[in-house]
C-alpha cells in the first residue's frame, strides 16, 4: 500500500485528516479515502457559522457509485469553507491534503486533537482494511 | 442529417428535428366557437411565449422513436439475466387484455354499477395472490415494489401503535435491496443491519441477539439476493413473534417459490409482490410496475383503503375502514398492470405457476454448475432462482466485474446485475428465469467461458468492451459533475457523425 | 406449456448436469419444512383463447358510455401512433436503463421527456417520473421538508382529495399535526385570508393545485408571494397539465416545485392507472430531488450520450439516507407522454388547450341557463367546472347513469358541504351532440 499519509497531521478512523494551528483545525479526507471513492463528483459541506460536533456528520462526498458521510474530527464552529470544491470536486482526488481541504473550524476543545490517530496509527488501519 | 453505420442510424434529439409550423396531429375543428379566456381570467394568468414542444410531423416523429428503440436491449431481443429483476418473457396476450376498451376507457370514478367487471378482476387477483402467499388479504394499490414495502411497513407500524406500543427499529439483512432500508427510513424506522452468516443466510442466533421490544419487524427477501433460501426463517419467525414483532418478506424473488412453498406458512406476516417481475408485466424501461401487499388476518384491518369487497354477486369498494393506514396512491393502483398480471395468473394456473418456480430454479442451477469452474461462486451449493458469482478468479488479469459485464454485451447478452449484493465483492448476479431454452442457456455459458478465457489471454479486449455498440462507455463522472438534465436550444449540438 | 420451453429431454439433461433426479428435488428441503397443508385455491391453466374470452367477459361486464367525469383522470384523444410505438419490444420489454450503452433509446427518450415536462411546467428541471399525481405531490412535500428543514404544511382543500389523503398517509403518520388544510372562497379559489393566517415560520410549503380540483384556475403568483414571504416553498399540484397550453406555467409564476399527474398526455383513464407522476423544480434543489434523472454526457469516443445520473440520491446507493424509496417508476407511461407531446407539438398543444376551454365554456353556459341550475364558482376555468343542481348531485349521477350517461362527478363524496355540486369535464372529445344530450338529460332531472 503506497498511500500518502503525511506525518504533520492527525486522522480519524473514518478517513478524515485534521491539521490544527492556533485553535483552528483544517479538515479534509485522506488520499486513501479519495482512492477508495474513485472520481469525486460532489462535495456537500456545511455553511460558514455552522456548529459541528466531534464524530457527527458534517457533510458528504460522492462519486458516481457511492456516497460517504464526512465525520467531524473535532467540535467547533465552521469559519471557512473551501467553496471552489463546489465547482471542481475533482481537486479532492488530485490533491486531498492541500488544495482539496474542505472546512476550517474554530475548535471548542483543543484537547480533542490528541485523541485523534497519528499518521502511524492511521497507516495501520488502512493496512488492515486492505487485507 | 442522419449519419449511419449500416442500419444503425444516428438520431438527434426530437427538439433538434422538425421545422416551425410542422405538426403531428390534425388541426382541431371548433364547432362551438373559439372562446376567449381573457374575458374571465386576468391577462397575467394566461401563458405567454412558446411552451417549447417539438414541431414535427407524424412520419418524422415515428421514425425518431423507432430509431431510438433500436438502441435498446430488450427481453424480446435476447437473454436478460439480470439477477433479482426476473426478466422473463412478457406474454403478448397480457397486452391484448389490458387494451380491451372495457378496461382502458373505464373511469375510476364511474359508478360501481358500471365497473363490476373491473372490480371482479381486482377481487379475484387479490384472492389468487393471497392464496399463493399463504396469507389472508391483499391490497392492490401500491404502484411498485418499493411502494409495497412502504405500505407493508406502515401497516406494521400502525399495528404496533394499535397494540399500544410504537416500535422504532427494523432488522434488515445486509444482502437487502436498497429499497428496504429506504422504505424503512421513509416510514420513520431506524434500520439495524444484520450480517449474513457463513452459509449465505441470516442465522437465527443473530436475530435472537438483535430482537427486543424496540424491534417492529424483521424484513428479509426470501430467497435472498444471494439466490439462497433463508433456511432459518421458520425459527427466526418464532423468535420475532415471541417478542411481539412482525416478519416482513420482500417478495421480489417470489418467482422461485410459486406454488411450491408459501411465505405465510413460514411465519411471514406481510409480503409484497413485484408483478413486473413474477407476473410477467413488461418492465417498460423502468415501469410501470405494481406492488400488491399480502397480510395476515390480524393485519387485514390496517390495509390501505379502499379494498374491494363482495356481497352476494356484487363487488364494491369498501371505504369504511377505521384502522386503515390511509391511501397510498390515487384511485386503485396501476390497474392496467393488474389486468396483465391477472391474465398471466389465469393462463398459467396453479399447475403452470408451480412449474415456473421449478424451471426457474433448475435453469439457475444449470448455469451455476456450468460456470463455477470459470467464475468464483459466492456460496457453493444449490441455489434457488439465481446464482451469485464474482470476479475473484479474474483478479490477476486486471479485468473487473464491470468489464465482464460490458463484454457480455458484445456477445449479445444483457449483463447480469453487478456489484450487488454488496456483501459479495465484485458480484455478478445471474438469473436466467424459466423462459429461456436450454440452447440459449448453453450459448450464455459458452459466452461466459469465452470471456473467462479472454481475461486470461487477452484481458484488454475485455477491459475495452463493449466494442459493438453504437456508443462506447459513457462518462458518468462528467454527467454527475456538471448535470445537464434537459435540452436547451442554445446548447444544441450537431448529431455525431458516424 | 408455451412460456416454458424446456422439453422432457431438456429437463432430463439439466437435471443430470445439476445432479438431481427431478426439478422437484431442488425443493425437497423447503417443502418438507413448509408443506402446503390445504390445496391452493386457484384453477389450473388454460389456453390463450380461453383466457382471452374470460378477460373479454370481464371487460364487457363494465359499462361504457358518454362520460363527463374528469376529477383527476381525463380522456383525450390518443393518436394511434403512440400505442404502436409503446408495443415496440425494445421499449416495452427493456429494464431500467442501468447499462447505458445498450439503453440509449430509453435514456434519450427520458431526456426528451424531462425537457418537455420542464417546459410545460415552466420549471428548470424535471425528473424521469414518479408513480402518480398523488405520490408526486407527497414527494414534493417531503422534498420541501428537506430543503427548508421545516416540518409543517399548509394545504388547500382545493387540492385533489386523494392527493391530500396520500400526503396524509406519507407525512402525518409521524407527526399528526404536520398538515393544516385551508378552505376556499365563494368563487372556488383557495382562501388567501386563511392561507395568511395558517402560514408561520415553521411551514415548509404551501400546497395549491392548478387548475384546482373544482377546475378553477388559481392565482399561483399570489400563492408564491405569500409562501415566500414566510420562507416557505410553494408546491403546485397538477391533475390536468393540458391547462398549461392556455394558462401560465406554475414555474413561471415562481412555484418552487410542480408535481402532478401526466395520464392525460396520451394515456387512457384505464380505471385510474397506469398513471404518470410528473415532478419539476428549481435547479438549485436538484440534489434533494426524488426519483431517477437522466443526464447528458459523452462516450469514450466523444459522442453525445445519456446516462442515469446523480444516483447517489437514490435508494440503491444511499439506502436509508436516500431522498426517496422509489425504484421502479412509470417509464413506459413517460415514453407515451413524450410521444404524445411530440405529435401534438407546440401549436397542437395550445390549440388543444383552447379547444378544451372553448367546449367546456360552451357547456357551462348551456347548463347554467337551465332552470334550477347555477354556476357554483365564478372564477376562471380550464376544461372542468362546478355547477349546482336543483337536487343532490349524487341523484343526478344516478338518474343519468341509468340512461347510459355519466354527467360528471358529485363533489359530495369529498365535500359534504357541497351536496348539490356536480363537477363537469368537457374535452376535445365531446362533440356538440354530446353536449346537447347532456343538457337535455340534465333538464329532465327533478
Amino acid at each position: 500500500m503506497r498511500m500518502n499519509v503525511p506525518e504533520d497531521r492527525r486522522y480519524t478512523t473514518e478517513h478524515e485528516w485534521a491539521a490544527l494551528e492556533d485553535g483552528v483545525v483544517t479538515v479534509g479526507i485522506t488520499d486513501y479515502a479519495q482512492e477508495q471513492l474513485g472520481e469525486i463528483v460532489f462535495v456537500e459541506l456545511p455553511k460558514e457559522g455552522d456548529v459541528i460536533k466531534k464524530d457527527e456528520t458534517f457533510g458528504a462526498v460522492e462519486s458516481t457509485k457511492t456516497a460517504s458521510d464526512l465525520y467531524a474530527p473535532m467540535s467547533g464552529k465552521v469559519i471557512e469553507v473551501n467553496d471552489p470544491l463546489a465547482d471542481s470536486p475533482g481537486v479532492v482526488n488530485e490533491d486531498p491534503y492541500e488544495e482539496g481541504w474542505m472546512i476550517r473550524v474554530e475548535v471548542s476543545d483543543e484537547d480533542e486533537f490528541e485523541g485523534l490517530l497519528t499518521a502511524a496509527g492511521y497507516k495501520k488501519i488502512i493496512a488492515e482494511a486492505a487485507e | 442529417m442522419t449519419g449511419r453505420r449500416g442500419l444503425d442510424f444516428a438520431e438527434p434529439l426530437i427538439f433538434e428535428r422538425g421545422s416551425p409550423g410542422r405538426r403531428g396531429t390534425s388541426t382541431l375543428a371548433s364547432p362551438l366557437g373559439t372562446w376567449d379566456a381573457s374575458r374571465e381570467a386576468p391577462s397575467e394568468f394566461l401563458r405567454r411565449g412558446p411552451v417549447g414542444l417539438p414541431e414535427v410531423g407524424e412520419p418524422e416523429a415515428f421514425r425518431h422513436f423507432v430509431r431510438l428503440s433500436r438502441w435498446n436491449f430488450a427481453i424480446d431481443l435476447g437473454m436478460y439475466p439480470l439477477g433479482s429483476c426476473t426478466m422473463k418473457y412478457n406474454p403478448k396476450v397480457n397486452e391484448a387484455a389490458a387494451r380491451m376498451p372495457g378496461f382502458a376507457e373505464l373511469h375510476p370514478y364511474a359508478p360501481e354499477s358500471w365497473t363490476q367487471g373491473a372490480l371482479r378482476l381486482l377481487y379475484e387477483l387479490a384472492h389468487g395472490l393471497a392464496e399463493l402467499a399463504g396469507l389472508h388479504a391483499v391490497t392492490l394499490q401500491p404502484a411498485a415494489g418499493a411502494q409495497g414495502e412502504l405500505t407493508g411497513l406502515m401497516i406494521i407500524r400502525a399495528a404496533h401503535i394499535a397494540r399500544g406500543g410504537a416500535r422504532t427499529r427494523i432488522l434488515i439483512p445486509d444482502t437487502a435491496h436498497g429499497t428496504n432500508p429506504a422504505s424503512s427510513a421513509l416510514c420513520g424506522f431506524e434500520v439495524v443491519p444484520l450480517p449474513t452468516g457463513g452459509r449465505g443466510f441470516v442465522e437465527a442466533s443473530v436475530v435472537e441477539r438483535a430482537m427486543d421490544e424496540r424491534v417492529a419487524a424483521f424484513m428479509a427477501t426470501n430467497p435472498n439476493t444471494l439466490g439462497l433460501f433463508e433456511s432459518e426463517i421458520g425459527r427466526i419467525a418464532e423468535i420475532v413473534h415471541a417478542k411481539g414483532g412482525f416478519v416482513y418478506c420482500d417478495g421480489a424473488n417470489m418467482n422461485a417459490l410459486l406454488g411450491k412453498v408459501r411465505p405465510g406458512d413460514m411465519g411471514v406476516d406481510v409480503m409484497q409482490y413485484n408483478l413486473h417481475k413474477t407476473f410477467t408485466t413488461p418492465h417498460g424501461g423502468g415501469g410501470p410496475g405494481a406492488g400488491p401487499v399480502a397480510v395476515t388476518k390480524a393485519l387485514e384491518p390496517f390495509l390501505p383503503k379502499p379494498v374491494v369487497a363482495k356481497t352476494g354477486d356484487v363487488y364494491r369498494f369498501e371505504f369504511d375502514r377505521p384502522k386503515s393506514i390511509g391511501r397510498m396512491r390515487s384511485f386503485c393502483g396501476n390497474f392496467g398492470v393488474l389486468v396483465r398480471a391477472f391474465t398471466y395468473l389465469r393462463e398459467m394456473g396453479i399447475d403452470g405457476l408451480t412449474r415456473v418456480a421449478e424451471m426457474a430454479v433448475l435453469n439457475a442451477n444449470y448455469l451455476r454448475v456450468n460456470l463455477r469452474d470459470d467464475f468464483q461462486l459466492a456460496f457453493d451449493g444449490p441455489c434457488m432462482h439465481e446464482a451469485v458469482f464474482s470476479d475473484k478468479k479474474q483478479k490477476a488479469s486486471g479485468a473487473t466485474t464491470m468489464d465482464i459485464a460490458k463484454r457480455l454485451i458484445d456477445f449479445g447478452f444483457h449483463p447480469p446485475t453487478i456489484y450487488f449484493p454488496l456483501v459479495v465483492h465484485g458480484a455478478l448476479m445471474i438469473e436466467p428465469t424459466e423462459t429461456e431454452t436450454k440452447e440459449t442457456l448453453d450459448e450464455f455459458i459458452a459466452a461466459m467461458r469465452e470471456i473467462a478465457r479472454e481475461c486470461r489471454e487477452s484481458p484488454d479486449v475485455v477491459k475495452g468492451a463493449p466494442h459493438h455498440t453504437a456508443l462506447g462507455r459513457l462518462d458518468e463522472v462528467q454527467a454527475a459533475r456538471r448535470p445537464v438534465l434537459r435540452w436547451k436550444r442554445e446548447c444544441e449540438e450537431k448529431p455525431r457523425p458516424r | 406449456m408455451k412460456y416454458l420451453p424446456q422439453t422432457e429431454g431438456d429437463i432430463a439433461a439439466l437435471c443430470a448436469a445439476v445432479g438431481v433426479g427431478s426439478p422437484d428435488a431442488l425443493f425437497s428441503e423447503l417443502t418438507k419444512q413448509f408443506p402446503i397443508r390445504r390445496a391452493i385455491d386457484l384453477p389450473n391453466g388454460k389456453t390463450e383463447r380461453a383466457v382471452r374470452a374470460e378477460l373479454q367477459g370481464l371487460a364487457d361486464a363494465n359499462r361504457r358510455g358518454l362520460s363527463f367525469i374528469g376529477a383527476g383522470a381525463y380522456a383525450h384523444y390518443s393518436p394511434v401512433a403512440i400505442d404502436h410505438l409503446l408495443l415496440r419490444s425494445e421499449f416495452l420489454t427493456a429494464y431500467t436503463p442501468y447499462q447505458a450503452e445498450i439503453s440509449q433509446g430509453t435514456l434519450q427518450a427520458i431526456f426528451e421527456f424531462q425537457t418537455m415536462i420542464a417546459n410545460v411546467f415552466g420549471t428548470d428541471i424535471a425528473n424521469a417520473s414518479m408513480y402518480d399525481g398523488a405520490t408526486a405531490t407527497a414527494e414534493a412535500m417531503l422534498m420541501a421538508r428537506r430543503v427548508t428543514s421545516r416540518e409543517r404544511f399548509v394545504v388547500a382543500r382545493t387540492v385533489h382529495p386523494e392527493y391530500r389523503e396520500v400526503a396524509r398517509t406519507y407525512l402525518t403518520a409521524q407527526n399528526a399535526d404536520a398538515i393544516v388544510e385551508v378552505g376556499f372562497t365563494d368563487d372556488g379559489g383557495v382562501n388567501f385570508g386563511a392561507v395568511a393566517a395558517a402560514l408561520s415560520d415553521d411551514v415548509a410549503a404551501l400546497v395549491v393545485q392548478q387548475p384546482n380540483f373544482f377546475g378553477r384556475v388559481e392565482d399561483v403568483a399570489r400563492a408564491a408571494e405569500m409562501a415566500h414571504a414566510r420562507g416557505a416553498l410553494l408546491v403546485v399540484a397538477v391533475a390536468e397539465p393540458h391547462a398549461f397550453g392556455l394558462y401560465e406555467a406554475p414555474g413561471a409564476l415562481a412555484a418552487d416545485i410542480v408535481a402532478g399527474e401526466g395520464q392525460s398526455f396520451g394515456m387512457a383513464p384505464s380505471f385510474g392507472g397506469p398513471s404518470l407522476g410528473l415532478f419539476g423544480c428549481k435547479e438549485a434543489f436538484v440534489r434533494k430531488m426524488p426519483g431517477r434523472l437522466v443526464g447528458q454526457t459523452v462516450d469514450s469516443r466523444g459522442a453525445r450520450g445519456f446516462v442515469l445520473t446523480l444516483s447517489t440520491r437514490e435508494q440503491h446507493i444511499r439506502r436509508e439516507k436516500a431522498t426517496s424509496n422509489i425504484c421502479t417508476n412509470q417509464g413506459l407511461v413517460a415514453l407515451a407522454a413524450t410521444i404524445y407531446l411530440s405529435l401534438v407539438g407546440e401549436s397542437g398543444f395550445r390549440e388543444l388547450a383552447h379547444e378544451n376551454y372553448s367546449r367546456a365554456s360552451a357547456a357551462r353556459d348551456r347548463i347554467t341557463k337551465l332552470p334550477g341550475w347555477r354556476l357554483r364558482f365564478a372564477g376562471p376555468i380550464f376544461n372542468e367546472f362546478a355547477v349546482d343542481a336543483p337536487v343532490p348531485a349524487a341523484r343526478v349521477v344516478d338518474a343519468l347513469s341509468a340512461k347510459g350517461v355519466l354527467p360528471g362527478f358529485a363533489l359530495s363524496r369529498f365535500y359534504p358541504d357541497l351536496p348539490n355540486t356536480l363537477l363537469v369535464n368537457v374535452t376535445e372529445l365531446h362533440e356538440p351532440s354530446d353536449i346537447d344530450r347532456l343538457v337535455s338529460l340534465l333538464s329532465e332531472v327533478k
